[in-house]
């Protein structure tokens, strides 16, 4: 398949039909709305944008942001690496237990997560009262970087362990053994065989880790760490003058720009894992021996506290607030909001992924190509930097629109497009194009053929991709609290009201639901992993 | 006939006879496609009868695919036109989309649709109307009954591809166009379902554009066979004029074994180390050098020992290798000059590897290529 698909190259493809570039073209402007009118905004201020960006608190900012996002990037590979080879490639007791324990994490929104580092570590925390009784009254500090840095990492990682652990499921054992049989041994042949390999899928989960945290907007709130999104927020609740909120949020955008060309450079040169489609033989398990305890206590360690730690935290603040008489009714319609916004956000992400993505796998001619590089600048746009762009825009053209559902979903639309774009467009790259044509020399129309071949060949592909944008549009906050028409509350928002003014008890419920909703979503997401 | 000279399409004359016309079912005129500086297909003219299955047959990239690309209507021409069954589907401004071309069409890769069982695939390009009675009557002639509601995962390659026929036949297509359709099965299968399918294809009395690099294959089931070279075609004929009688050394190398024994023309015959051959029509002038075409099978071996009188010692060859072939052996002779050729032996008959040997033509009616003529 892969031999076809890079040999039909160039001229071979056919034109696409007006309406299919019409509507590809229509996601891909919209993608690009908010750099166009933070772009407008930083350039009519009365000081000088530049003047602005180089301030030395702007500075600091900057600075503080990258090495948050590098920190939080090398402490992910370096738990998700062994993650992933222990749960695919070792003897580990209970090997699949520890692989879904070790996903598990992505359910735990950052300001669920971070509030759990709070009352787990911070001051009159669950740490400290349970060493209470040894005398030590005062834990290191944890708010600032170490906090933001430990609660990123902790509920970040799992995405560099899915894309680890499919590249080794993926992985032909043919290399390993050709490099055994040329007398390396086992400690050799992984770092000189499997790890190079392996480049390519720790660049890709490595990116999403970088970008997830240079974009985190609830965690470095709750532990008061100033980067650029807390920044950005301060500074648009402090003032009226939008300027420097879209300076800031532009610098933002620079660095995740540059994150994006970075990753997509290092995965230029990187080629398939396997040489033909041919049976997927599984590759070894290694036996791990005494080490077994060792990694026992590693995988124990990280489940513990990215798991463990939030769930028992909602637990305990749970229990405590209903028997202080909390109230519980209030959680049901919040969820509903949730699910509600997160569905409808799907179905519009996913409906505008499938344009995109044909254009670009079927038809990749420049338009095709700009059309898709457009939609994924979106990946470069933290929640923050879109929420903030469509409420000047709203406030500003469309004060009609302004703080209702449609504009919040239209936000949503920009910010997850891109996600399931990449799923589509995997499933499409899948489907040879001679299915199609014989579609249509049995008289089907492109616009039939669409609907009747292709989109239901990869109709469990749509579904992973709205799932995985449902799984985000739940969690996302920074776009809601922006955008969320008043009285709209989702979950996000009950939780981060009552996170960021310490009411810990009330965050529990809708904590604990949120957590199950994600859960459910992510069984979706990860089905397909295992269909592959 | 001798040195044939290159003729136009054998079925050239019959295309402006108006009383033939309804019998052509497809043909094209000078079609041209150009992909930047390659020309894939170079001025191509081919027609096909009603009913008939004509191979195309050439290397690897020499546009064949394109050609059925071309005439299925994934590629638009740049020059030259296409008529199927009467009507002009493309040319200068025109250019109908595939799905109103009534063309059928089977890739190597059988392309079935994953989502849809055996049935639903046959009955994709029916109208829902007596769609039922024309599955079950597909599915019997292609000998899948009772896998109607198999899925395509479920089936073996040769009956994934038995269902993408019957999916092309099943619309009364007015041609049916098949790439290198066996060309992803083993050998067994592949000899086994290309007899099958020319019988289903014949017993539905369905008109055949056939595109394969494999000679055997082609010489096989085909009613004629178009040899193409560099977007060229080079020769239309039926299998055995084409073995017999290739228009140029190109064909002949490229259908069947060839051994091309070089000569010079003297008195208006081809002198070679295995005997003279008539130069044919007296075209050729003393003096010429030329090749002449010799099948294995066409020439014998005597062994030197057992001569009465010692040949001319430039005549004598030396049996350097041999190829088992089954029913029959190859010996590779070489002579004093260290020019190579083959003769083939039935396997009882096989002569030791060393042994000096001459050569004899069987026949002395051959194909005669000057060498400066191409
Ligand atoms: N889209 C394209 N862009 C550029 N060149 C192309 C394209 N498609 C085909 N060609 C070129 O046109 C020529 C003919 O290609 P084609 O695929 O028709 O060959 P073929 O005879 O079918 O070969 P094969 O037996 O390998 O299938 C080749 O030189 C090929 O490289
Ligand atoms: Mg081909």
């Amino acid at each position: 398949m892969a031999t076809l698909t890079t040999r039909r190259s160039a001229s071979r493809v056919p034109a696409p039909p007006a309406w299919l570039t019409g509507a590809g073209a229509l996601v891909a402007l919209l993608g690009l709305l908010p750099i166009a009118y933070l772009l407008i905004l930083a350039a009519g201020s009365d000081e000088s944008a530049i003047a602005l960006a180089l301030r030395d608190r702007t500075l600091g900012v900057l600075a503080r942001t990258l090495v948050l996002a590098a920190t939080v990037t090398t402490a992910s590979v370096l738990v998700a690496l062994p993650l992933a080879w222990l749960t695919t490639r070792s003897d580990l007791p209970g090997r699949r237990w520890w692989g879904v324990l070790s996903v598990l994490p992505l359910v735990v929104p950052s300001y669920v997560g971070g509030y759990a580092v709070v009352a787990a570590f911070g001051p009159r925390g669950t740490l400290q009262s349970l060493l209470e009784p040894l005398g030590i009254t005062r834990l290191p500090e944890l708010y600032g970087f170490p906090g933001a840095a430990l609660a990123l990492t902790l509920f970040s990682f799992p995405y560099i362990v899915l894309s680890v652990r499919g590249a080794l499921l993926r992985l032909d054992p043919a290399y390993e053994e050709v490099s055994r049989s040329l007398g390396r041994g086992p400690w050799r042949t992984f770092w000189t065989v499997t790890i190079p390999q392996l480049r390519p899928a720790i660049a890709a989960g490595a990116l999403l880790v970088a970008l997830y945290s240079l974009a985190d907007f609830g965690a470095v709130s709750l532990l008061q760490f100033d980067s650029f999104t807390r920044a950005i927020y301060v500074q648009y609740r402090a003032s009226f003058d939008p300027t420097l909120a879209a300076v800031l949020a532009l610098m933002l955008v620079t660095c995740t720009g540059g994150v994006l060309l970075a990753e997509s450079r290092l995965r230029g040169r990187a080629r398939y894992d396997r040489a033909g489609a041919g049976a997927a033989r599984p590759p070894a398990t290694v036996s791990l021996g005494a080490w077994r305890w060792l990694a026992l206590a590693f995988c124990s360690v990280v489940v513990g506290l990215s798991v463990v730690m939030p769930v028992g935290t909602i637990a305990f603040w749970l229990i405590r607030g209903v028997s202080a008489g909390e109230p519980l009714n209030l959680v049901w319609d919040a969820t509903l909001n949730s699910v509600l916004a997160s569905a409808l956000a799907a179905v519009l992400a996913v409906l505008a992924s499938i344009p995109v993505a044909v254009l670009a796998v079927r038809h990749r001619n420049w338009v095709g190509v700009l059309i898709e590089r457009a939609t994924y600048a979106g990946f470069a746009l933290p929640g923050i930097v879109i929420g903030l762009a469509f409420v000047f825009v709203a406030a500003r053209f469309l004060p009609a629109i302004y703080q209702t559902l449609p504009l919040l979903l239209l936000a949503y639309l920009v910010r997850f497009a891109p996600e399931a774009v990449g799923v589509t467009r995997a499933s499409l790259l899948q489907v040879s194009p001679r299915i199609e044509e014989v579609a249509r020399t049995l008289g089907r129309r492109p616009g039939a053929v669409l609907r009747e071949v292709t989109l239901p060949i990869i109709r469990p592909g749509l579904i992973a991709g709205g799932a995985l944008v449902f799984l985000t549009a739940m969690k996302e906050l920074p776009t809601t609290i922006l955008l969320a028409p008043t009285g709209f509350d989702t979950l996000a928002v009950r939780i981060w009201s009552a996170t960021s003014e310490g009411f810990f008890a009330r965050a529990a419920a809708p904590a604990l639901l949120m957590v199950i909703v994600a859960a459910f979503s992510l069984t979706v997401v990860l089905r397909r992993e295992r269909d592959r | 006939m001798t040195a044939t000279v290159e003729r136009p399409s054998v079925t050239m004359p019959q295309m402006s006879d108006p009383s033939d016309a309804p019998q052509l079912a497809f043909r094209t005129l000078a079609l041209t496609k150009r992909f930047g500086d390659v020309t894939a297909v170079d001025g191509v003219d081919l027609d096909v009868r009603r009913g008939e299955f004509l191979a195309v047959l050439g290397p690897s990239g020499c546009g064949k695919t394109t050609l059925l690309r071309l005439v299925a209507g994934f590629e638009r021409p740049d020059g030259g036109g296409i008529e199927v069954g009467g009507r002009v589907v493309a040319g200068p401004r025109r250019h109908l989309p595939p799905e109103e071309r009534r063309i059928g069409m089977v890739f190597q890769e059988s392309a079935l649709f994953p989502h849809l069982d055996v049935a639903g695939n046959i009955g994709f390009g029916l109208a829902r109307r007596d769609r039922q009675r024309r599955i079950a009557e597909l599915v019997a002639l292609v000998g899948l009954a009772g896998l109607q509601r198999r899925m395509p995962h479920e089936l073996s390659g040769g009956q994934q591809q038995r269902v993408a026929l019957a999916r092309a036949l099943a619309p009364h297509p007015a041609l049916i166009l098949l790439d290198e359709p066996f060309s992803s099965l083993d050998a067994t299968l592949r000899s086994q379902l290309r007899g099958d399918v020319r019988e289903i294809l014949r017993s539905a009395g369905a008109t055949t554009l056939f595109v394969t690099h494999d000679q055997g294959e082609a010489l096989e089931i085909s009613d004629r066979v178009a040899v193409m070279r560099a977007g060229r075609i080079e020769q239309v004929s039926t299998p055995d004029e084409l073995y017999l009688r290739p228009v140029n050394r190109f064909v002949a190398g490229f259908v069947g074994e060839a051994n091309l024994l070089p000569g010079e023309v003297r008195h208006g015959e081809v002198q070679t180390l295995v005997g003279r051959f008539r130069a044919g029509h007296g075209a050729l002038a003393d003096g010429v050098r030329a090749e002449v075409l010799l099948r294995p099978e066409q020439l014998h071996m005597l062994q030197v020992d057992r001569l009465s009188s010692a040949p001319r010692p430039e005549s004598v060859l030396t049996v350097v290798r041999r190829v088992f072939h089954g029913s029959e052996v190859h010996h590779v002779l070489r002579s004093p000059t260290g020019f190579e050729f083959e003769v083939a032996t039935p396997s009882s008959a096989t002569i030791e590897v060393g042994t000096r040997v001459i050569a004899h033509a069987r026949a002395r009616e051959v194909p005669v290529y000057p060498l400066d003529a191409e």
